[in-house]
């Protein structure tokens, strides 16, 4: 593959993913103004939406895919998300168990 | 995409083998870094979303707080300016020149600037309206988390021009590739924090 080839591939890349997030940011506020949707189903669509743009740009901004080279990149930051949540939810789970109590 | 892809961003490969050689550890040393930071991000949001819930007391709650037509377009400067440090990522990669590299680096953080710039104001504008962050958990929790935040753009804008100077006065040298490689980690994985803050804070905020 030439440079001018892969170059055009690689602006390919970017120009998804500004396009997906932007879809993605739009359908997420217009949810919201529109008032469509309300209680726990709200919360989950919008935290589905914003977990989809994180991939989107994890996937065409930083490139990292299922490729064979990235696993351990990939590997790290599914490790990370795994703490992150075992840290959020604990921590949510905790206190508000502690509220209750109060 | 090369054969090989060494690191997460965009791969140097066959443009400049010295340097993408040399990327593979700075780069993945970065992200581990990338990751700790992110501990940090999920710390503030499970304090603020407790908060948010049980933190209120007498003071304003996410309702009269939150401005979603600010967000949206501080959401827009922050998005764009991700893509605009791509295309200076392509630059960097293909151009044996700096110079477009340059001109996407300054829109880069003029798109910076105006994300800070709106969030100062919606601060100002809180503060001016007697909200501010010692009145209640849930406002001290808004305030530490958005402005964690915004000190990482702050210290990502201070990293661009450094090594905005560094390509003034050193030329595009194999080091300040790869620091530039690793400011474009940052600021992509700014902007997924972002994501997280627009989601939960704003859009879920305005609903409570």
């Amino acid at each position: 593959m030439t440079h001018a080839q892969q170059r055009k591939q690689e602006q390919r890349s970017y120009l998804l993913g500004l396009i997906f997030s932007i879809m993605l940011t739009l359908a997420a506020f217009g949810l919201v103004w529109s008032g469509d949707l309300t209680g726990g189903v709200r919360i989950i669509t919008l935290a589905a939406l914003a977990v989809v743009q994180m991939a989107v740009q994890l996937r065409f901004f930083l490139h990292i895919d299922l490729k064979k080279s990235h696993r351990d990149d990939l590997q790290l930051i599914l490790f990370t998300v795994l703490i992150l949540s075992l840290m959020v939810g604990g921590t949510l789970l905790i206190l508000t168990n502690q509220h209750m109590r109060m | 995409m090369t054969a090989t892809s060494h690191h997460p961003g965009l791969n140097l490969g066959a443009s400049d083998t010295a340097a993408h050689e040399a990327a593979q550890e700075v780069m993945f040393g970065f992200w581990i870094f990338l990751m700790s930071d992110l501990i940090i991000f999920a710390c503030l949001f499970a304090t603020y979303t407790d908060l948010s819930l049980h933190g209120i007391a007498t003071a304003p709650g996410p309702r009269a707080v939150i401005d979603l037509r600010s967000a949206l377009i501080e959401t827009g400067l922050l998005l764009v300016s991700s893509y605009t440090f791509g295309q200076a990522s392509l630059a960097l990669k293909y151009n044996s020149r700096p110079g477009q590299m340059v001109v996407w680096l300054i829109v880069t953080l003029a798109l910076g600037l105006g994300f800070v710039g709106m969030e100062m104001r919606d601060f100002a504008t809180l503060v001016g309206k007697g909200i501010t962050p010692q009145q209640s958990g849930f406002l001290s929790g808004y305030f530490t988390l958005l402005a964690t935040h915004g000190l990482h753009v702050i210290a990502a804008m201070v990293w661009l021009v450094v090594c905005l100077t560094q390509v003034a006065i050193l030329g595009l040298t194999k080091a300040v590739k790869l620091r530039l490689m690793r400011l474009a980690l940052f600021w992509h994985m700014l902007d997924i924090v972002w994501i997280g803050i627009f989601t939960f804070v704003f859009l879920i905020g305005a609903g409570l």
